[in-house]
């Protein structure tokens, strides 16, 4: 027997106290949080930031941004057990609330290549207020751009709206950041993927 | 490993719905883009039963400071399966909720109703072997947002879930049967197909009621099915 998919609905503007308690605050744990990758996880150790921007350009302060990346050795983190022993969760959320310019951040380390024919990447989905869908899309890192040029989903996104998925290395006094921004709507509207 | 179908985008509501507003800036105006599913999607965070705590289930006890949460307390029951019917174990639901007034613990809600100091709103739960959940909680009541002029919520307990993969990621709200406000809101219009709204909405249940405590609800939640065939890599 069939059944139908249950409907997706927005987070809406609440979701803080129960999704991202610790981030914001609130008398409640965070059971996943900005930290993908710990110190003493393997390969180079990362920080990616970028805001959400709506259609007038403003910046949103009530999304909520999650990413699902393999390790530096191209790995997925499958089983709790391994996350808790190598440092290494794969997962990360942020919400945009609390950082003085409503960015997302998180502490990470560079994937490695998942497998051939692809580059380095993670897997993004935006949530926020306003969306009764989230929407699916990637970063994929500029100092890649051999392993870019034969991405084949990269190379799949109309050559004029790639920039969109690739941020851009920064050497800040405290690491390595890649900086990238998510326009929901307008001439550099991200690309999002239907998965 | 195995990849999952195609989103059915006919259960969903579009990016941009115009009744409610907050679309019209924040969705995506261009066709996502469709692509091969892979390792990226096929994989997924896994949770240990061990981090949900003993009391995260139960949203009547886990945010007493000095008495009993104030309101009509429900138990929700439900089964998260597949679009094959096939049950999913071992899978993290997250909830959170205005209190019996209509009133957010965040701290940005401005709605004139009060706080509850024994109720915070907030827990988490797993599914067990055969895909079964269960939370106790207080039925939230109706608010008021600016959406248009008397614009008010349906009462409704948001849930999330990441299912078996990345690519059956789900946030969702649960609504209550017979609810007046349903008709009204654009949120929950927002899926045209009616059949697949009616998916949103709970049962109450008579035999999941326990008697002299709380009234039982039933909303099973239904994430995409995989392929018949497994991915190449």
């Amino acid at each position: 027997m069939a059944y139908g998919e249950t409907p997706s609905q927005t987070v809406g503007p609440y979701f803080a106290y129960g999704l991202t308690a610790g981030q914001y605050a609130y008398d409640f744990t965070d059971i996943v949080d900005t930290t993908i990758a710990g110190p003493d996880a393997e390969g180079e150790h990362i920080r990616i930031t970028g805001r959400v921007l709506d259609g007038n350009g403003d910046v949103v302060n009530d999304a909520m941004i999650e990413i699902w990346q393999a390790d530096a050795n191209g790995a997925y983190a499958e089983n709790p057990v391994d996350v808790a022993s190598s440092g290494f969760r794969g997962l990360g959320r942020c919400g945009t609330g609390t950082d003085a310019q409503n960015r997302f951040y998180f502490d990470t380390v560079k994937p490695g290549v998942v497998a051939d024919g692809t580059a380095p990447f993670v897997n993004v989905i935006v949530f926020m207020r306003g969306m009764l869908v989230h929407a699916f899309t990637r970063f994929y890192f500029d100092d890649e751009a051999a392993l870019n040029a034969k991405d084949d989903i990269l190379q799949s996104v109309p050559a004029d709206r790639r920039d969109t998925l690739i941020a851009k290395r920064v050497e800040t006094r405290t690491g390595v950041e890649y900086r990238i921004d998510i326009h929901m709507q307008g001439d550099a509207e991200t690309v999002f993927f239907d998965v | 490993m195995s990849t999952f179908k195609p989103r059915d985008w006919g259960s969903h509501a579009p990016f941009i719905v115009p009744g409610y507003k907050s679309t019209i800036l924040r969705g995506p105006t261009r066709a996502p883009l469709a692509i091969k599913s892979g390792l990226t999607e096929g994989t997924g965070p896994r949770f240990a039963p061990a981090s949900v705590r003993k009391l995260d289930f139960d949203l009547t006890k886990n945010g007493i400071t000095n008495g009993e949460p104030l309101g009509e307390r429900i138990v929700v029951h439900g089964k998260v399966m597949d679009t094959d019917g096939r049950p999913q174990p071992d899978i993290l639901v997250e909830v959170w909720q205005a209190n019996a007034a209509g009133r957010y613990v965040h701290k940005v809600d401005q709605h004139d109703a009060p706080l509850d100091p024994n109720f915070r709103g907030s827990g988490r739960c797993m599914t067990d072997a055969n895909g079964n959940y269960v939370f106790y909680t207080i039925k939230p009541g109706a608010y008021p947002w600016g959406n248009h002029f008397n614009a008010w919520r349906p009462n409704h307990i948001h849930l999330s879930l990441f299912g078996p993969g990345f690519a059956t990621r789900l946030v969702t709200q649960m609504y209550f049967p017979g609810d007046p406000l349903l008709d009204l809101d654009p949120i929950f219009l927002g899926t045209e197909d009616a059949a697949a709204r009616e998916r949103l909405i709970a049962k109450f249940s008579i035999e999941k009621t326990e008697e002299g405590f709380a009234l039982g609800y039933q909303f099973d939640i239904v994430l995409r099915g995989r392929n018949a065939t497994p991915m190449e890599n």
